[in-house]
């Protein structure tokens, strides 16, 4: 299955050719067809998987366990999916949102470097190449968050640097030890110990609950284009590594380990949640949704049924879509009243009805309201926890969904419906968006749309998804035995 | 006699690098404590040379016996190649890091004039 490795290939790519080809307007374009280009690709790879539920590549013809395998099974195939879409809209964001920056093709460059760091994460069978994907996506992202070189973005890609190479470290040593007591790092080979370095590295990247505070801190810094970027990929890929890891081969002692998951879980939804209702700043206010979403994610693979991860993996795929919508929405919002704080703007109700209505979209979605992804998601996360007797958390998780709801109330009222405060409205003379900024959240909006109308076969989807992970046989025969193409 | 001398040499060898990695793990957390960001960086190195070696080390050490061989011959009692790839691999990805966070560090100089993470907390209101 050679296709495999396009998911990574194809963004270096698209680098080398932005750093020989040096002009704005190409690496512009270039953006929105790569990541059209990507689109493809992982449409093309999520087909093919309906005919092979694991499909394999042994990179460089080493077989497992001795080389890289590169794995994509369901929940593999529905992460790119995802990011893809999500890369896609991003890119036709940026043409307005970094336009007329210094650094606007700096930024493709390692728009696409990211990209490629993500979709190796997601593709990959081999431990220490997950470490290795996820240093790529790091120190793109390193980069990306101080891009712009101003006071406060150094400032905040300080704080997100220290705790994310902290985590990386640890992630390393976990490496290390897992080889020293099992002599293998392929996934599929794996049944092994070391957890609590595995748990604190991901918990660091997925901004769980005690270690987040790296991402409050800096991802109201950059520019709103990378903080969409980021608020839809750098923390999903922790989850999804935390789901990866704690299926297939971190299962003993699950009595603990469950438990430990949803306290951590239901920690973390409830104080990011409660952080989020105190701040009037919209960038603000959705990073510290992204924490408590997390805790969602976190809380379907602490419940560890077949429904529970399902709604681990429904909800991560919901929540990257509307989280990043939701940023991209305020991105317009601050860009046709000039400031992101929630006190001087207003009135936009009244002013462009249509922006209202893409942000509803979103914004309903994460609160849960019928026919957006957000209602399936968290009914599937509710069920199975009742199903499974965690009473507890889905009294957390039904609470938290209030505060989510009031934080995005507080966003629609101040942003929308209030008239605008007297001063300051014409400081910046208001603009109409354009196609570049409206297009990308109606592509996000309607995929939000798409998953909750269409959530029977989604739900199927990630159902076998989930079942695939709880039952690794396939999976581990298919890396192991059937990995020939 | 020589492999005996050899295995002698293992035991000291593996204890003497599991105090060192102790250290340099411990070293490296108290600067990452303090509040200058130079000590931060210095931290990181430490730290991740400590991690380096946990690497090398947790994959167990054979003197003498490298993991070049002739055709034919038996792998085992040989070093075990992989881990000094990785740790390689490691290296090179930490003083790319590194490389970097000393530029930024730079620029956050030229920026603020101030080398305190102290200074940072504007940022949180």
């Amino acid at each position: 299955m050679a296709a495999l490795a396009l998911p990574v290939i194809f963004p270096l790519f698209m680098m080398i050719l932005l750093i020989i080809f040096r002009s704005r307007t190409f690496a512009r374009w270039a953006g929105i067809a790569g990541s059209l280009a990507l689109v493809s690709i992982s449409v093309y790879l999520f087909v093919r998987l309906d005919r092979q539920p694991v499909l394999v590549l042994q990179a460089g013809g080493w077989e497992a366990p001795f080389g890289i395998s590169l794995v994509m099974d369901r929940l593999s195939g529905l992460m790119l999916l995802v990011t893809s879409i999500l890369l896609l809209a991003i890119s036709i964001y940026s043409v307005s949102f970094l336009g007329k920056e210094r650094y606007g093709r700096v930024f493709h460059i390692f728009f696409f470097s990211l990209s490629m760091g993500v979709n190796g994460a997601f593709i990959t069978g081999d431990v220490f190449n997950l470490y290795v994907w996820f240093e790529v996506m790091l120190l793109s992202s390193f980069v990306l968050i101080a891009l712009g070189c101003s006071r406060e973005q150094l400032k905040g890609s300080i704080k997100y640097i220290a705790l994310n190479l902290l985590g990386s470290l640890l992630f390393l040593a976990g490496i290390g030890l897992l080889y020293g007591k099992t002599g293998t790092l392929n996934m599929a080979h794996l049944v092994s110990s070391s957890a609590v370095f595995f748990f604190i590295a991901f918990g660091i990247k997925a901004a769980l609950f005690p270690f987040y505070f790296w991402l409050p801190a800096s991802y109201h810094t950059p520019n709103i284009t990378v903080t969409s970027l980021f608020a839809g990929l750098l923390t999903k890929v922790g989850v999804y590594a935390l789901i990866r890891f704690f299926t297939l081969f971190f299962v003993q002692d699950q009595e603990f380990w469950h438990n430990l998951l949803l306290m951590v879980a239901g920690l973390t939804m409830v104080l990011g949640g409660m952080a989020a209702t105190s701040f009037y700043e919209t960038r603000r206010i959705l990073s510290y949704h992204i924490i408590s979403q997390i805790g969602y994610m976190v809380m379907g693979l602490g419940i560890y049924t077949p429904l529970g991860i399902a709604g681990a993996i429904y909800f991560t795929m919901h929540n990257m879509i509307a989280k990043t919508n939701t940023f991209l929405v305020a991105g317009v919002i601050s860009r046709m009243k000039g400031s992101f704080d929630l006190k001087q703007v207003g009135g936009l109700y009244k002013q462009h009805p249509f922006l209202a209505f893409l942000f509803i979209v979103p914004a309903f979605a994460l609160a849960g309201v019928p026919p957006l992804s957000g209602f399936f998601a968290k009914f599937i996360l509710i069920k199975a926890g009742i199903d499974a007797s965690r009473f507890g958390i889905t009294a957390v998780a039904l609470f938290t969904g209030m505060l989510t709801l009031y934080s995005m109330i507080k966003i629609w009222n101040e942003a929308f419906l209030k008239k605008p405060p007297e001063k300051g409205e014409m400081v910046h003379a208001p603009l109409r968006p354009g196609i570049f900024e409206l297009v990308p959240s109606v592509i996000l909006g309607l995929v939000s749309l798409l998953m909750g109308i269409l959530a029977a076969p989604v739900f199927e989807y990630t159902m076998e998804a989930a079942r695939g992970l709880l039952d690794p046989s396939l999976y581990i025969e298919t890396v192991l035995y059937g990995g020939k193409p | 006699m020589r492999t005996g001398w050899n295995q002698c040499n293992t035991g000291l060898m593996e204890i003497i690098l599991a105090i060192l990695v102790g250290v340099l793990y411990t070293a490296g957390v108290y600067m990452l404590l303090r509040r200058s960001i130079l000590k931060f960086i210095i931290g990181i190195i430490f730290m991740s040379n400590a991690t380096n070696l946990l690497v090398f080390l947790a994959a167990g050490i054979k003197p003498g016996s490298p993991a070049f061989v002739d055709e034919g011959a038996t792998a085992a009692g040989l070093a075990d190649p992989l881990p000094q790839a990785l740790v390689l691999t490691a290296i090179v990805i930490g003083l790319g890091i590194i490389v970097f966070i000393l530029a930024l560090k730079y620029k956050f100089f030229e920026a603020t004039g101030t080398d305190d993470l102290d200074q940072l907390k504007s940022t949180e209101e």
